[in-house]
């Protein structure tokens, strides 16, 4: 909402400044979004007097000029002019200032060798007159006691532009803001004075409003003006269009603008001999259709508020007029129409035409229903004075009478809310500033409502009312209490926070991207899980959301290759989505890891980053997070975007459904598909929806220390099994033979080829044997031994390695 | 006697000299030997008279431990030797470069969650979340938004389906709504997490985190807000004082509204927030509207208290420098790495909020 200091203070009596105003705007919830000079430039120009003038030492024709302009120093200026010397009154403009005849902007500059600090102007050159021989010459009388200040008179308007928030229409106009800065104290709200407008003869154009099922007109309210000479707008008329950055068009439509502006009363005007006989406002039917005057043809639905004659609709009533009724530079008579439309019925149909204008943004968050003659009257005023005319009485058509609303007010609500008092009295009179109508009871105010507040329905809000005018500050500032409801965080929180860090301390760059992605991409990672599509993406390639954490880390990845980067570490952990309902999400962490470890690296051998390398971190994260490892179980199974032979999943037990992490190299077919040039590429997925709390707390686990001080004994082992048995079947082999005494087992070498037959692999193991309660002696050692033998050979079909 | 002596002395004198390793084994063979000098006279104690035996064996018993300590201390000095000797050719350089380690590091978005976590932690607020896919009574409707108010147009809002009642959260308040809806008050929480909006330009992305908070009791009124407010913003800021003002705005969910500017200037090129002529808007507030508390089933008579709302990304970049809010989601490994945070910088009470 823009308008002037200048036309504000049309309706609010104030000695204030205007810095005052602005604070307190801002101090009352109309928020000023900035505070201009319209036309700003003219300050540079300053009166001023040479002080000294002498010869330029390397030019004839200039001199240079000591010149006084009213600070502690005088300026030196270069100045070709014959007129410029010693003890003249002339015109100075500074660096930056804007010449007006050529719009040359002024900078610091050196002329032959002498730097010249600004200017000191013709008439010509500052649009005064044609005399542009010499400098200016001001007369000493008028001028001498003036030196240093702006020579242009500061006329100019200063203007505002306020952020209205939606709640707010009463402030789409100047009266309103007028009134809210009244009702805070800082000057008077001036009657609006209208002159007596003679109203002669009846309307005679016929209005009704139809009993339609939810009519968007309750109040339609119109005058007929007859013989007027459109024309262009006065100038004074004219400056307040421009000065809110509108374009005058003619005094008629100006005039209408002008009353919206100034009041926030929409009135629309009709070229009254385009009206066929009559005025129906009624509800459209599907397929009826007219052109508006943003020059394009809608075609309208079933039960929008129109306004139509016999031949048809005539305009979307509070939205958009027609071109068929519009007013013209040669109109001779006009209906001038100010209405009530309701706000739901206004947005809705807007909403489906998909228009926006001026009139629907008033209209759609509420026009004060009681402005209809009001506007009528303003409008009519002007419309005469400015393009004559006779003035019809006003015809009001109206299905709701829009009486003030009533609320009662326990004024105790307002401590309660606020924490801090203000007087009955104070409440009273801020309430009447704002156009309340107060009657006080016991402990309640009887309120009747301003019908230009549509936003005030219930006690709280008189509690805001009064609150911002009373001001912010007021309010005091109290000290938080420590006292706690409910721990901070729960576990699966505390298990995110952990997680998240875990993974970064193993060398991950954490990221975070969008939830949405690239269908395209999205395919290669959404297995069978379903697309979410974005009814309305922000581009193209973010239509989706995202089935996958990796979607996005690819992505970023090659455009990390791209940059130059080799071996990149990157983790996201965040939402991925199963369907498009509330809750349908799980959170997951991913993480990829490119290209080699040890590159370049004097003293390790490089390598390029494997299936290990990530198993490693998956591994090391869940036991981290307090997972047992050695109930963990790993299966070859994983989804399709991994490396089928060189991946795999990982479950917290042999038992569970759900395994709560993946891990391996990328399939190379996605590397292709996306163009992704990288030595290797791997990457985990964690779960964190398959994650279970652990049952044991720490605080348990801790107390029970076990441990063994007797000798323990390592032997080591070589099996030749089929080259498909898994490490992990001969370890559990072995470990379930004795839990007590086997401690640990350690796979060394992995060994195919010579002597070995072709189908097999020869897993060599080291394991340590111990016992809680006694030294073991050799025989102890040789039964476990052949134990481990016998066991591993007849249940997993493997030969001990002779 | 006095041969023992003599042997004695003769040895202690050998054993000042220069000894190598050689040289003393040679030594102990000659004194300890099978046929050493002092073996054999252990082996002819037997033969001498009882009265001198005694005498003789105790001399020669302590002449024995003499040379031997002496032989121990001079082996001693001679491994020593050896070991400085071979440490002469073992030396490195050691300022060639370690064994390669990688850093991790914790995005600007998580640590600022960490840290906003913490500093509420502090006043008994507990960390609740929802979902990032809301359907429009929760995110609108419940929050005081019926489907004909202007306000949702300030939202502009990502659609999962053509009848609009799917949708990305535009906001964090939709937990305040759930949250309210599980539970019997009071209430104290915040909600950090991802909303989204289609908006992209310099200073909006289609995606960004908010931070919501809510405290509900009997008597929570508009100074405890301001002071939580305050409180949070100096301690997320990490000064002493600050400068604050409250203005009077407008949301659909709260009544009365506010919105919260902090006075800042710029020194040096650089932006420095608590003290200074400017203001910053940071933040929306207020009281929870009582259509809110009624929508969520908690009596507005009994209950009333304050919501608030804040920009996490927007936050980070004020505190933290970081110029462009799209960068945050551009994953530049470059940027990754110089405005992370090293993963054992967990913000803490005690440890402090930032190094």
């Amino acid at each position: 909402m823009k308008f002037t200091i200048g036309w504000l203070k049309e309706h609010l009596d104030t000695q204030k400044k205007d810095n005052e105003l602005i604070e307190k705007l801002t101090d009352i919830g109309l928020e000023v979004e900035s505070f201009e000079n319209l036309s700003s430039g003219l300050d540079s120009f300053k009166v001023a007097k040479i002080i000294n003038a002498e010869q330029h030492p390397n030019a004839d024709r200039l001199r240079i000029c000591d010149v006084d302009i009213g600070l502690d120093n005088t300026v030196k200026v270069v100045c070709g002019a014959q007129n410029a010397k010693k003890d003249l009154l002339t015109i100075y403009a500074g660096p930056g200032s804007i010449i007006p005849k050529n719009n040359m902007k002024l900078s610091v500059s050196k002329i032959r060798g002498v730097t010249s600090y600004g200017m000191l102007c013709s008439e010509s050159e500052l649009n005064l007159s044609n005399e542009s021989e010499g400098i200016t010459e001001l007369p000493t009388g008028k001028y001498s006691n003036k030196i240093g200040k702006n020579f242009f008179k500061s006329n100019t308007e200063k203007s505002v532009d306020l952020s209205i928030t939606p709640n707010r229409p009463d402030c789409l106009g100047v009266r309103g803001i007028a009134r809210d800065l009244a009702a805070a104290g800082v000057g008077k709200l001036k009657k609006i004075s209208l002159n007596n407008i003679k109203n002669n003869g009846s309307q005679k154009i016929k209005v009704s409003i139809t009993k339609d099922k939810n009519q968007g007109c309750t109040v339609f309210g119109s005058c007929l003006i007859e013989g007027v000479t459109n024309k262009e707008s006065p100038k004074w008329l004219k400056e307040k269009i421009i000065s809110l950055g509108q374009k005058p068009i003619s005094a008629i439509v100006d005039i209408t603008n002008y009353v919206m502006l100034d009041l926030n009363r929409p009135l629309h005007a009709y070229d009254a001999d385009k009206i066929d006989k009559e005025i129906i406002v009624r509800n459209s039917k599907k397929g009826e259709t007219f052109e508006a005057l943003d020059n394009k043809e809608y075609k309208l639905g079933d039960d929008m508020c129109v306004i139509s004659d016999k031949s048809g609709v005539l305009g979307l009533g509070g939205i958009i007029g027609g071109t068929r009724s519009g007013t013209e530079i040669n109109t001779k008579n006009i209906l001038l129409e100010s209405a009530y439309f309701i706000p739901r019925s206004i947005r809705k149909t807007s909403k489906l035409l998909n228009i926006d204008t001026d009139a629907k943004f008033r209209f759609e968050r509420g026009i004060d229903p009681q402005s209809i003659e009001l506007g009528l009257s303003k409008a009519a005023e002007l419309i005469s004075e400015i393009c004559g005319g006779k003035i019809s009485n006003f015809d009001i058509q109206q299905t709701d009478k829009h009486e003030k609303n009533k609320i009662k007010f326990n004024v105790s609500l307002f401590e309660k809310i606020t924490g801090f008092k203000v007087n009955d009295n104070e409440i009273i009179k801020i309430l009447i500033d704002l156009g309340f109508e107060v009657s006080k009871e016991k402990f309640e105010l009887d309120l009747k409502i301003p019908t230009w507040r549509p936003d005030i329905t219930q006690p709280i809000d008189i509690v805001e009312e009064i609150v911002r005018i009373k001001g912010y500050e007021n309010i005091e500032t109290l000290q938080p209490e420590k006292t706690k409801i409910k721990d901070t965080l729960n576990t699966q929180q505390k298990l995110f926070h952990f997680l998240q860090r875990s993974v970064a301390s193993k060398g991950y760059f954490e990221t975070v991207t969008w939830s949405f992605t690239d269908s395209k991409i999205n395919k290669l990672f959404k297995e069978n899980l379903k697309e979410i599509k974005i009814v309305n993406p922000i581009s193209s390639d973010l239509d989706v959301l995202r089935n996958s954490i990796f979607t996005n880390l690819t992505f970023y990845l090659k455009k990390n290759l791209d940059r130059g980067f080799k071996d990149i570490s990157l983790f996201e952990i965040g939402p991925i989505f199963k369907d498009s309902r509330p809750g349908e999400q799980s959170t997951v962490i991913g993480a990829i890891k490119s290209g080699k470890v040890s590159r370049l690296n004097w003293n390790e051998k490089d390598r390029i980053v494997d299936v290990f390398d990530v198993k490693k971190d998956v591994i090391q994260t869940l036991v981290e997070a307090g997972y047992d490892r050695q109930s963990f179980f790993v299966r070859d199974k994983s989804p399709s975007y991994y490396h089928p032979g060189k991946s795999g999943s990982v479950y917290l037990d042999k038992d569970e459904i759900h395994p709560v992490a993946y891990f391996g190299e990328i399939h190379p077919n996605i590397l292709k598909k996306l163009d992704i040039k990288t030595e290797g590429l791997v990457g985990f997925e964690i779960y964190m929806d398959y994650l279970k709390e652990n049952k044991i707390k720490l605080k348990d686990l801790k107390t029970n220390f076990e441990y063994s001080d007797y000798q323990k004994s390592e032997r080591d082992f070589a099996f030749v099994v089929d080259k498909n048995f898994k490490a992990q079947d001969l370890i559990e082999i072995i470990s379930s033979i004795d839990k007590n005494l086997i401690r640990s087992i350690k796979i060394f070498d992995i060994y195919e080829g010579e002597n070995i037959p072709q189908d097999k692999k020869s897993i060599a193991l080291n394991v340590t044997i111990q016992s809680s309660d006694k030294t073991l002696e050799e025989s102890d050692l040789e039964k476990i031994n052949k134990l481990i033998i016998t066991t591993v050979e007849t249940k997993s079909g493997a030969k001990i390695r002779s | 006697m006095s041969d023992i002596k003599k042997i004695k002395d003769d040895y202690l004198n050998r054993l000042n000299n220069d000894l190598n390793i050689e040289s003393l084994n040679q030594i102990k063979t000659e004194l300890f030997g099978k046929n050493g000098k002092i073996s054999n006279y252990f082996k002819k104690l037997g033969s001498l008279p009882t009265d001198e035996r005694k005498k003789f064996a105790s001399d020669l018993n302590s002449i024995k431990n003499e040379l031997q300590v002496k032989i121990d201390s001079k082996l001693q000095e001679i491994e020593i030797k050896e070991i400085n000797s071979k440490l002469e050719n073992e030396k490195v350089d050691v300022t060639l470069p370690e064994r390669e380690f990688s850093r991790g590091k914790i995005h600007p978005v998580s640590q600022v969650i960490d840290e906003i976590s913490s500093i509420f932690s502090e006043i008994g607020f507990s960390v609740e979340e929802g979902p990032d896919i809301e359907n429009e009574h929760y995110n609108f409707t419940s929050l005081n938004t019926p489907d004909n108010h202007p306000a949702r147009d300030m939202h502009d809002t990502f659609y999962l389906d053509n009848n609009k009642e799917l949708l990305l959260r535009t906001h964090t308040s939709p937990v305040q709504v759930r949250t309210m809806l599980n539970g019997k008050p009071p209430f104290k929480i915040i909600a950090p997490g991802r909303t989204y909006r289609s908006d992209s330009d310099q200073t909006h992305s289609p995606m960004f985190h908010q931070v919501e908070g809510l405290h509900i009791d009997k008597d929570i009124n508009m100074g405890h807000l301001k002071g939580c407010l305050n409180y949070f913003i100096k301690s997320f800021f990490e000064v002493d004082k600050i400068k604050m003002r409250f203005r009077p705005s407008h949301f659909p969910f709260t009544e009365p509204s506010a919105e919260v500017d902090i006075g800042y200037e710029i020194k040096d090129g650089k932006i420095v927030i608590g003290e200074g002529d400017k203001w910053l808007e940071i933040l929306g507030c207020g009281m929870v509207h009582p259509n809110v508390l009624k929508n969520v089933k908690v009596n507005p008579d009994k209950y009333q208290g304050y919501a608030f709302g804040i920009g996490i990304d927007r936050l980070g970049m004020l505190k933290y420098g970081i110029n462009d809010l799209r960068a945050f989601f551009e994953t530049d490994y470059r940027w990754l790495n110089h405005f992370g945070f090293d993963p054992l910088d967990v913000p803490s009470n005690y440890r402090g909020l930032s190094r």
